[in-house]
This record gives C-alpha cells, sequence and structure tokens, in this order.
C-alpha cells in the first residue's frame, strides 16, 4: 500500500476575474523510503499540490475535488483540528527560504523542543537532547554549543540543515520538500541533497520533492511525474522520464535542459511551449539599421576589453576614523582579456564576484584600484560624462531578472526608444519609432507589443525586451549577467538561441555570466572560475570542461548534474 | 551593547544641541530681548547696559555656550509676561502635565494593543469590522472636539465629571499630585480618555498592520506546517515578532502624547505646561517657549532611549554577533 | 486616451471603488463639501462677513426647527454676532480646505523632492537630510506648527500677522509635514534605484536627475497619494485645531475650527449650536477624506487584502 496516495485533485482559485484552476485530476502516490520528484515550470501548479496535502492552501485557494490518503486512512476530509495534528508529526514539511522559516526571536533550541514536546510524549530534558541529536543528525557540528544560538548566527546552507531538522522532529513518515535547494549555491545543494537521500533511506519515510531543477530530479529522486500547466503529463521512474520520455513535452523540456557533457550549435527547440521567437528572418546586415554606423572611429585591433589588476572594496563597517573603516574585497586583482567577437564567460557561486566586474565594466561600479581598457582606453580615466557617453553607447548590458529590468510605468516603444533618443541614433520621431518596432520584430516579439506595458508580458518575452533595447544602441559589447537564471528552462533555451544568432550577426563581443557550468558550456569560447573575489582559473571552455586545472573548477565540475541517463539528443 | 548604547547617547546629545540650538535662535532673534524686558520710557542707554550687562553683545558662540550651560542647570531666564523665572514656572506646572499624559498612555497602550492583536487575528469578523470603523472616526475626531463632546454630555448634561481644572492636589514634596483625592481622579478622567483616545487608534492601527505582515511570511507558515497550535503560533511566535517595530513607533506616540497635551490641556482648562505654552505664544513669551521646546526633546530623548534598550531585550539579531561557526 | 480610460474602468482600482459603497459615499461627501466650498458665495443664504447685512438682534438664535425662537431664515440658527451658522459653515469650510490643500501641497513637494534626493545620492547627503528628519520627528506636527506660528507673530506686528494668518498656516502646517513623504519616498527611491530598470538607464548613460523624474518619481507615487489623502485629513485637523486653540486664522475670516473656538464660549450657557454644527461638518469632511484614504491604501497595497 502506498504512503501518500493523491487521487484526482483539483485546485482552484476562484477570484473576481473568473477561477483558475491551479491543479486538475493529478493523482501520485509516495511510497515507503522513496523519493519522488514532482517537476514542472513555474505556473504548472506543483507548490500548490504540498500545500493541499497539509491543509495549508493559501486563500482563496480551495480543494475542489479529489481524495488524499495517508496509509490508506482518509486526510483531506478532515477537520482543521485533526490536520494539525498531521502536520509535522505524520507528514513533514520543508520550504524554499532557509533565511525566512526560522523565527528569528527564538533560539534553535526553543523553536526545536517546542516542535518536539509538541508531538511526542517526552520530559523537557529528554526534549532537549533529542534537539541536539537532530541537529547531529543533519549533520550540524558541535550540535550541544550551536542549539542555544540565534538563526541569524546560521549560514543558509545550515539554517536549511535546521529547518530539516524541525521536519523530522516527530520522525513523520512523509516529508515534502517544496524547492528545498533552490535559495543555495551548488556545492551547499548538493550537500542538503545527499543529507535528504540518506534519511530518506535510513528512516524509511516517502519523500516527495517539488522542484523546477532537473539537475535535483537526476540526483535524488527514484520516481518523476511531470506537471504541465495543472496537468500530470507522465510519471514513471527517473531512468525513463530522463532517458527514454513519452510524452512531447516532456521531451521537449529535457531537450532543452543544457548539456554538461558536450557543446552544441544551438538549444533544440520547444515547440510546445511558446511559440514565440524562432520566426525572425535573417537579416541584411549591410543594409540594416543595426549594421550601420559600426565603424566606431578607432581602427583598434587588440582585444576589445582589457582588465588589468582590478579591485573593487565595499565598505562594511564605516567610521568617522580612516584607521576603524573596514572594508570587503569584492574583487581581488583580477586579470583577463576579451577578444573581438569572442563570447567570455564568468563562473562562481554567488558572491564571488562576477558581477561586479560586470558592473566595473559598465560603469556602475568605480574600481577601487586597476584598469579597464575598452578597445585600448582606459575607461578608468575618463573624467567627464560626454567622453564615458561615447563607450556607453558601444557597451550595453542585460540584467537577470525580467521582472524589474523594465520601467513599470513606461510603454516598450518608451523604453527602448530612451537609449536611441539619448544617443541621438536617429534624426526623428518617426525613425525612431521605426527602429524600435523593427528591433521587436527582430527579437520576435512582433511590432504591437511596442505600444504595451511590460506587466503583460511573460519572463521570455521581457527579457527579449531588454535585449532589444540593449541593441537600442547599435553596441558591440554586451554584458549578459545571469539573463536566464530567472527563467524556466524551455525559456531559457530560446532566449540563449537569440542570443546566440545575434552575436553572429552582428559580430558582437560578450561577457557572459552565470553560476549555471551547462549554460556557460554551451555559450562562451573562454570561460573564467572565480571564488570570493578572486579570478582562480581562465581557459578556453572545452579545455576547462575536459582539464580543469584549478582545484576548485574542478570541485564545481564535480557538482554539476551529470544527468547520465540523458537520451542524447 | 555598551557601545551601541554610547552610540545612541551621543546621538542624543547631538538631537539636544539642535534642538538647544533653535531655542537659543527662537530666544536671540525673534522680537528684541530687550525691548520685551523693559519698559518704553528706558532710555537707550540703560538698554545699551543692560545688553551689555546680559552679554547680548558677545561673539555668537560664547552667547550659544552660556545658553547651554544655563539651561543644563534648568535656568531659562526670565518669563517677558509673568516677570518670574521660567524654570520655576515649568516645575510648578509639570507634574499635572506628566500625570495626564501618563494615564492617557497607559489606558492607549492597555487598550490599543489588545485591540489591534484583536483585529489581525481575526480579520474577519464582525467584531473587527465595527473596532476598525471604530478607529477611523476616533483618528477623524480632532481631539478638542472629543473635548467639548465629552462636556457637554458628562459636564453640561449629565453633570457627572467636572469639566475644567485639577481638583484637588496633595503635595508629596515639591510634586503636586492630583491621583490621590477624589476629585483629582474625577478631574482627570476626562481629559486622559481624550487625550488618548487618538493615540490609542494609531496604536492599535499600528500593532495590527504589522501582525498581520508577520503573520504573512515563511516562518509562521512553517510553524503551522510542523503543526504548532494556533495559540502558539499567533502569541509566541508572531506577536513577539510584532513587537519589535511597535516598541519603536509606541514611544514614538508616547512622546507626542505629552506634546498633544496641549490641546487638551486648553479644552479642559488644565494647569499644565502645554497651557502656559499656549498662552505663551499668544503673549509672544520666548524663554518659555525656548524652555518648553528644549523640555519637550529631552523627554523625547529619553523616551527613546528606553525604546532603544527594550529593542536590545527583545532582538537577539542586535545583542549576538552575526554567523559564526563553519559553513 | 481611451485606451487608457479603458484601463482604469477595468483595474481593480476602479472595482474595488465601484464595489464599496461606503467608499462611494466618503467621495461624494468630500466632493460635495468641496464644491460648496468652492460656490460658497452663490449658494450661502447671508453674506456673513457683510457687515451691513448682519443685525446684532439676530445673536444666538437656534437652529430653525427650534419652537420658541427659531427663525427660518437661520436654518441652523446665529452665532453670537447674530451671523448665520449655516453660511459661516459654507465660508469656514473654505478656509479649512484651502489651508488644508495647500499645505499638503506645501509638504509633498518638500517632501517628495528631499527624499528622492535623499534615497537616490545617498552618503552624506542622505544622513543630512535623514538626520534633520528625525529631530523634526522628536516634535509633533502640532508642535511645530505651533512654533512657527509663535515665532511669526513675534516677526510680524500683530495687524499684518492677521493678515497673513493663512500663508503662516499653511507654511507652518506644510513644513511640519514633510517628513513622512520623504522618509516614504526615500525609502522606496532606495529599493528602486537598486532595481535593474535604473541601472539599465544607467548603462545607456541617462543623467542622475532623468532618472529621478523620468524612471524613479513615477515608481514611487502611489505611497505619496496614500499619505497624501490621510494628511489632507490630518491637515484639517491641525489647522482646525491651531485656530481652536487661537492661534491659527483669525474671527474675522474664521475657519472651522475658528467657528468651534467661538462656540466654546456659549457651550454652558445652552447655546450647543455654534460649536456643535461647524464640529459636525469638521467630522463629516475629515472622516470621508480618512475612509477614502483608508480605501487607497488597501486598493493600492494588494498584499494587504
Amino acid at each position: 500500500m502506498a504512503l501518500l496516495e493523491i487521487k484526482d485533485l483539483r485546485i482552484e482559485f476562484p477570484s473576481r476575474r473568473g477561477t483558475m484552476v491551479a491543479v486538475d485530476k493529478v493523482s501520485l502516490q509516495v511510497n515507503p523510503g522513496e523519493v519522488l520528484g514532482v517537476v514542472g515550470e513555474s505556473g504548472a501548479g506543483k507548490s500548490t499540490i504540498g500545500n493541499a496535502v497539509i491543509g495549508l492552501l493559501e486563500p482563496p485557494g480551495r480543494m475542489a475535488a479529489g481524495e488524499v490518503y495517508l496509509k490508506g486512512e482518509r486526510i483531506d476530509n478532515l477537520s482543521d483540528r485533526e490536520k494539525r495534528k498531521l502536520r509535522g508529526k505524520r507528514i513533514g514539511m520543508i520550504f524554499q527560504d532557509p533565511l525566512t522559516s526560522l523565527d528569528p526571536l527564538q533560539t534553535i533550541e526553543k523553536q526545536l523542543v517546542e516542535t518536539i514536546e509538541l508531538h511526542l510524549d517526552v520530559t523537557e530534558a529528554e526534549a532537549k537532547d533529542r534537539a541536539v541529536d537532530l541537529l547531529r543528525q543533519v549533520g550540524i557540528p558541535d550540535p550541544e554549543h550551536r542549539v542555544k544560538q540565534y538563526p541569524h548566527q546560521f549560514s543558509g546552507g545550515m539554517r536549511q540543515r535546521v529547518v530539516i531538522a524541525l521536519a523530522l522532529c516527530a520522525e513523520p513518515e512523509v516529508i515534502i520538500a517544496d524547492e528545498p535547494t533552490t535559495a543555495l549555491d551548488v556545492s551547499i545543494q548538493a550537500q542538503i541533497l545527499e543529507l535528504i537521500k540518506k534519511l530518506c533511506v535510513e528512516k524509511n519515510v516517502g519523500m516527495m520533492i517539488i522542484t523546477h531543477d532537473m539537475g535535483v530530479i537526476a540526483d535524488v529522486t527514484d520516481r518523476v511525474a511531470v506537471m504541465y500547466r495543472g496537468n500530470l503529463v507522465e510519471e514513471g521512474t527517473t531512468a525513463k522520464i530522463l532517458g527514454d520520455p513519452d510524452h512531447p513535452y516532456t521531451q521537449s523540456l529535457i531537450s532543452a535542459v543544457p548539456r554538461p557533457d558536450k557543446r552544441l550549435d544551438r538549444f533544440p527547440l520547444v515547440e510546445y511551449i511558446e511559440s514565440a521567437g524562432e520566426t525572425k528572418k535573417s537579416l541584411d546586415i549591410a543594409n540594416h539599421w543595426l549594421g550601420q554606423a559600426r565603424d566606431f572611429g578607432d581602427h583598434y585591433t587588440g582585444p576589445l576589453i582589457h582588465v588589468e589588476n582590478l579591485y573593487m572594496r565595499f565598505l562594511t563597517k564605516n567610521s568617522i576614523f580612516k584607521k576603524n573603516r573596514s572594508y570587503f574585497d569584492a574583487v581581488k586583482d583580477a586579470n583577463f582579456e576579451i577578444n573581438s567577437g569572442e563570447i567570455f564567460g564568468l563562473v562562481g557561486e554567488s558572491g564571488s564576484g562576477k558581477s561586479t566586474i560586470a558592473r566595473m565594466i559598465s560603469g556602475l561600479y568605480t574600481p577601487a584600484e586597476g584598469s579597464i581598457y575598452f578597445a585600448g582606453t582606459d575607461l578608468t580615466q575618463i573624467t567627464t560624462e560626454k567622453k564615458r557617453d561615447h563607450f556607453r553607447r558601444q557597451m550595453q548590458m542585460i540584467f537577470q531578472d525580467p521582472f524589474s529590468s523594465l520601467n513599470p510605468r513606461m510603454k516598450v516603444m518608451d523604453i527602448i526608444a530612451e537609449p536611441i533618443r539619448f544617443h541621438g541614433l536617429a534624426s526623428s520621431r518617426a525613425e525612431t519609432e521605426s527602429i524600435v518596432r523593427d528591433l521587436l520584430d527582430h527579437v520576435g516579439l512582433g511590432v504591437a507589443a511596442a505600444m504595451k506595458y511590460p506587466h503583460e508580458f511573460s519572463g521570455g518575452q521581457r527579457q527579449r525586451i531588454s535585449i532589444a533595447r540593449a541593441l537600442a544602441t547599435r553596441p558591440r559589447f554586451l554584458i549578459c549577467d545571469e539573463p536566464t537564471s530567472a527563467l524556466d528552462v524551455s525559456i531559457q533555451a530560446q532566449i540563449l538561441n537569440l542570443l546566440k544568432d545575434l552575436q553572429a550577426e552582428l559580430g558582437l563581443t560578450m561577457l557572459f555570466i552565470s553560476h549555471d557550468l551547462p549554460v556557460i558550456r554551451q555559450m562562451c569560447d573562454k570561460v573564467g572560475v572565480m571564488r570570493y573575489g578572486q579570478l582562480l582559473e581562465v581557459a578556453e571552455t572545452e579545455q576547462l570542461f575536459e582539464n580543469p586545472q584549478h582545484e576548485y573548477s574542478q570541485h564545481l565540475l564535480e557538482l554539476m548534474p551529470k544527468l547520465t541517463n540523458v537520451k542524447a539528443a | 551593547m555598551i557601545s551601541f548604547i554610547v552610540k545612541r547617547l551621543l546621538q542624543s546629545v547631538m538631537v539636544m544641541l539642535t534642538v538647544a540650538f533653535v531655542a537659543f535662535a527662537l530666544f536671540n532673534y525673534v522680537g528684541d530681548p530687550i525691548s520685551n524686558m523693559v519698559g518704553q520710557d528706558t532710555t537707550f542707554a540703560e538698554r545699551e547696559q543692560l545688553r551689555e550687562q546680559l552679554g547680548l553683545n558677545d561673539p555668537f558662540l560664547v552667547q550659544f555656550g552660556r545658553f547651554v550651560g544655563n539651561a543644563v542647570q534648568g535656568d531659562f531666564g526670565l518669563s517677558y509676561h509673568h516677570k518670574q523665572p521660567v524654570s520655576n514656572l515649568i516645575a510648578e506646572r509639570m507634574p499635572a502635565t506628566l500625570e495626564l499624559s501618563f494615564i492617557s498612555a497607559l489606558i492607549s497602550l492597555l487598550l490599543g494593543i489588545p485591540l489591534g492583536v484583536y483585529t489581525a487575528l481575526n480579520r474577519d469578523s464582525i467584531m473587527t469590522k465595527i473596532i476598525m470603523t471604530g478607529s477611523l472616526i476616533g483618528v477623524s475626531l480632532p481631539t478638542f472636539l472629543i473635548g467639548i463632546l465629552m462636556i457637554l454630555l458628562f459636564g453640561v448634561v449629565w453633570r457627572v465629571l467636572p469639566t475644567f481644572g485639577r481638583g484637588d492636589v496633595v503635595m508629596l514634596g515639591w510634586w503636586s499630585t492630583g491621583l490621590l483625592t477624589v476629585t483629582g481622579l474625577k478631574s482627570i478622567i476626562m481629559p486622559a480618555f481624550t487625550l488618548a483616545l487618538f493615540q490609542m487608534t494609531l496604536i492599535m492601527r499600528l500593532v495590527r498592520a504589522e501582525m498581520l505582515e508577520v503573520l504573512r511570511t515563511d516562518f509562521i507558515k512553517f510553524a503551522r506546517a510542523r503543526g504548532l497550535p494556533r495559540r502558539s503560533v499567533n502569541y509566541r511566535h508572531a506577536l513577539k515578532n510584532t513587537l519589535v517595530p511597535v516598541i519603536t513607533i509606541t514611544g514614538l506616540q508616547i512622546g507626542s502624547i505629552i506634546a498633544f497635551a496641549i490641546i487638551t490641556e486648553s479644552v479642559f482648562q488644565w494647569p499644565g505646561m502645554g497651557l502656559l505654552f499656549i498662552q505663551a505664544i499668544s503673549d509672544v513669551d520666548i524663554p518659555i517657549m525656548a524652555a518648553y521646546l528644549v523640555m519637550i526633546a529631552l523627554f523625547f530623548v529619553v523616551i527613546n532611549l528606553i525604546v532603544d534598550i527594550l529593542y536590545f531585550l527583545v532582538d537577539p539579531r542586535l545583542r549576538v554577533d552575526r554567523v559564526s561557526g563553519s559553513h | 486616451m481611451k485606451q487608457a480610460l479603458k484601463r482604469f474602468f477595468d483595474g481593480d482600482l476602479w472595482y474595488s471603488f465601484s464595489h464599496s459603497p461606503v467608499v462611494i459615499l466618503s467621495a461624494v461627501i468630500t466632493l460635495l463639501i468641496i464644491l460648496s466650498a468652492i460656490f460658497a458665495p452663490m449658494i450661502a443664504p447671508h453674506n456673513p462677513f457683510d457687515l451691513a447685512s448682519i443685525d446684532i438682534m439676530d445673536s444666538n438664535l437656534p437652529p430653525a426647527w427650534n419652537e420658541f425662537d427659531g427663525d427660518m431664515r437661520f436654518l441652523l440658527g446665529t452665532d453670537d454676532q447674530g451671523r448665520d451658522i449655516l453660511s459661516t459653515i459654507l465660508y469656514g469650510a473654505r478656509i479649512s480646505l484651502l489651508v488644508g490643500f495647500a499645505s499638503v501641497a506645501f509638504s509633498v513637494v518638500l517632501g517628495v523632492g528631499l527624499g528622492l534626493i535623499s534615497g537616490y545620492a545617498g552618503g552624506r547627503t542622505d544622513t543630512f537630510i535623514m538626520r534633520i528628519a528625525d529631530v523634526q520627528l522628536s516634535f509633533p506636527a502640532i508642535l511645530i506648527a505651533l512654533l512657527i506660528d509663535g515665532v511669526a507673530r513675534g516677526i510680524f506686528p500683530r495687524d499684518l500677522h492677521d493678515e497673513l494668518a493663512v500663508y503662516v498656516l499653511i507654511f507652518a502646517i506644510g513644513i511640519s509635514g514633510w517628513v513622512q513623504y520623504a522618509r516614504t519616498v526615500r525609502g522606496a527611491t532606495m529599493v528602486e534605484k537598486g532595481k535593474e530598470y535604473v541601472q539599465a538607464a544607467r548603462v545607456i548613460g541617462i543623467r542622475p536627475g532623468t532618472i529621478l523624474f523620468r524612471h524613479i518619481l513615477p515608481n514611487v507615487t502611489g505611497p505619496v497619494l496614500v499619505i497624501g489623502t490621510i494628511h489632507l485629513a490630518l491637515a484639517i485637523i491641525t489647522e482646525a485645531t491651531l485656530s481652536f486653540l487661537g492661534v491659527g486664522v483669525p474671527p474675522t475670516t474664521p475657519s472651522l475650527g475658528t467657528l468651534i473656538r467661538i462656540g466654546n464660549d456659549y457651550l454652558f450657557s445652552g447655546e450647543w449650536w455654534i460649536s456643535i454644527f461647524p464640529g459636525i461638518a469638521l467630522i463629516l469632511l475629515v472622516l470621508a477624506v480618512n475612509l477614502l484614504g483608508d480605501w487607497l491604501r488597501d486598493a493600492l497595497n494588494p498584499k494587504l487584502r
């Protein structure tokens, strides 16, 4: 008999604009000692399943149909009181963000003891012992001491371990983990996943992991359920789903995952999902507006970007006295070159300083020391705004978050026209508008998009608007700061293809920043690996992936999800 | 902890100096202090002599330094209107204002916080809707109108409470208290409620807003997902987290009660500092205005310091160092 | 334009407005009071400032429905000088609203401006502006307004002061209210400044002034609108309070607060209508504006629902 069984689940969110069906006709099973992965892109409805099982759907959401059984016993029709008794005791839950999941004003011990005493019949002393024991089980060093501390004294990864300990307090039979590693860095993600897998086997609990990440699925799950727009499209063993999926959606989803093992020219298209884009005709660069004025007046032939002894410091503790101030070195002594027409990648975990370098080159930050040469001119020596504008026109940037990178109060037309007007690249209003429409068409959005506001577009479409805005100054150098890390994998494939095409057509030079090694492998010619502000290794992409030199590069590559059983596309 | 308090103390001194500066500027540059002190028939020479005697011809900084030095000792000079030392006038009237403010603060906290918690926890109940509507009427009623309405009802129509003054007072040393006599207690009821009502509605609305904010956080959701009973989630986790921001703003509000007492004292002819101040404004009695300003700032600074120390006791993030130990 | 209108009527704001009778009623009351204040000279039954038409024999008459002394000419009775209460209320509301709107406008311009600069510039400019704000926050608005009024009395001679009273009030109330805007706008500006659309504008080369006004300002207006509405109610209350305390507008051009002050002296002798009717008008106006502000806050901040 299955441990947890969900039958024909339907979840609705009624609103004044009609009822939104988040999940429909979903049936799932979790068996003891098994990890079931529920995978899908944003809007697939996967998170609401977990909330529905433990009876914590956010209002106005409601379970409109279906049944939930725990060990054969129906639980969805229980009273609130009885449901509460199940939570924590028989069904544990782990949430995405460990930084906000713990009460900041209470010690870890208090939070653990409260939960233990609630569910188990123990004395306070026993509860305290158990609290320490739990911390030890989830791999927190020196648990006797650390149990007395407050959440803010733990790092993100450690906090997620505490969250897991809290979920394990009463030895639940089922654990539902909602994106348990999404907020964590790769190396910590790997440790947490390993811990989850180990606990699952040791304690023989059934586990449901809800995630958007194929790497997580490949690493820990035994079986996978694939969700698409509220429906379950396919279910099977992990090997079967990853290696030989039946449903076209699953097939395209998996083919869109960037491959870590070999470089492809383009990402396979995911026709099933969003038909946007890919209607783009190849353009005659010699006669097109984008192709004009590509002579930047410097006839420079060396590396377009040359970074020398670059440092960036942030003030961490201010003081009136210079001596007492303390600084944090975000970037330490970075040196590299980017040749014309090349895509240079920077890879590293959060806080490694990769974005800081991008921001220094684009002029958002002023370096503490060092030089940035652009086509032979040291940008750090430019003093006037006017002179700087000459270089601003030549380099543009694409940002990470498609939801904050466009001004919500401006029409798409004005957003893209702003750089054209500012740099005086068109002679009349009519010309500006026709250029904007042309650009929108070129990035695959269609001319009608110009008169709309950003909120009318999806994440992927917004990223296309961002790209159009960046192209509007006719740059020769493009900085892409994690351009796809906020996007679903299928949309990511489209955007990366678009960037590749543009790079080839316009002969752009690019700085491409990502934490995602497979994406780096697909996109970049050369890569720099960063950690704690230092550039550890710079190598040709293929060389780095086949034969990494630095210890840390080797470590990162080992952590990379292998997806070994994925069928070759 | 010590360094934090020291830093706050320094900031407080800065605030006090700024206020003292404003008060000093008032004193010296609004009108001519000499012509406010002497009669019409004083000769120019006599005026000049007085000017020299008072040090009004000294350099700016010297004068300011003397002003601060005197103020620290409680000396704000003579009132133009009453021809008495300002410090005596204020000391005489301070107990009345402080008693009134204290009782009002007590009322507004004891009613405001529970009502705020109740309306946040029972978001959709009928009672909440009634309280919220009532609170909106509360913030829409100007204090002086509440006072007038109360006087009309309890003083004129029903004749159950005195409509002005403090009633009988008892002297405890230099402190005159009205809290120990029946007439004194009866007298304070209407002014105290009048003064408390506005603050109470503000505190209630604030507590409610903060509590709703906390109830939406992930750790509350996680606490519920662990099966913790409603009581524990609401009071042990949510309420305690609500207190942090609430303490700050409540501190500010209590500071403003003392100042808002001006209006209440004026309506009920309550013989406190506020009434003195209002009269001083009508009479352009600058020394009293300056002294009152400094007094209010002092109260505010002291309350703020207490708030900071409370903060420390509630929030461990201020007490303990950041991330320690290994990753 | 047509598209913008359509968007507005489709939007959540209009939906929540049109589905709340209380809010519609508040809007109607506010509009009625504003309109009748503007057109007071045309609709008021008497001109209370025309000395020729005032007869001291008509003083202290009760409302028209009083069976003994009620006079149909004076619907809500008369005051101590024989002025028609209804007319003085209409004229008084004019002063109250004028001071209210003008002082809010003053606070908004000052507060939003300083908030934008403080939030965007950061560093010392920010510290300086915020320190001033902190010190000012130590004093309730009413106290600052009182002080400024007191200072103005010291500076201007008596008759000139009465003439300037309204402007002094606007300045006093206005300057006492800027801090809240500055703090809110500063906070919002710091959030917006960190957003990528601002960084994109900086990468293009757009100058800080343009970024502040074209990009950031439109995105921080929501909270300003909410505070502004609630502040309007507060400003009207403050004006009334100051006038009640006798330091606001002089009795020759009475506002609602002045009227209540005048009536207060007659409360004990039973002539309640002189202060109660202006009081009701004041409460109605403030309550309606507050209800609008409350609704606006909820409607513009969907996560609170």
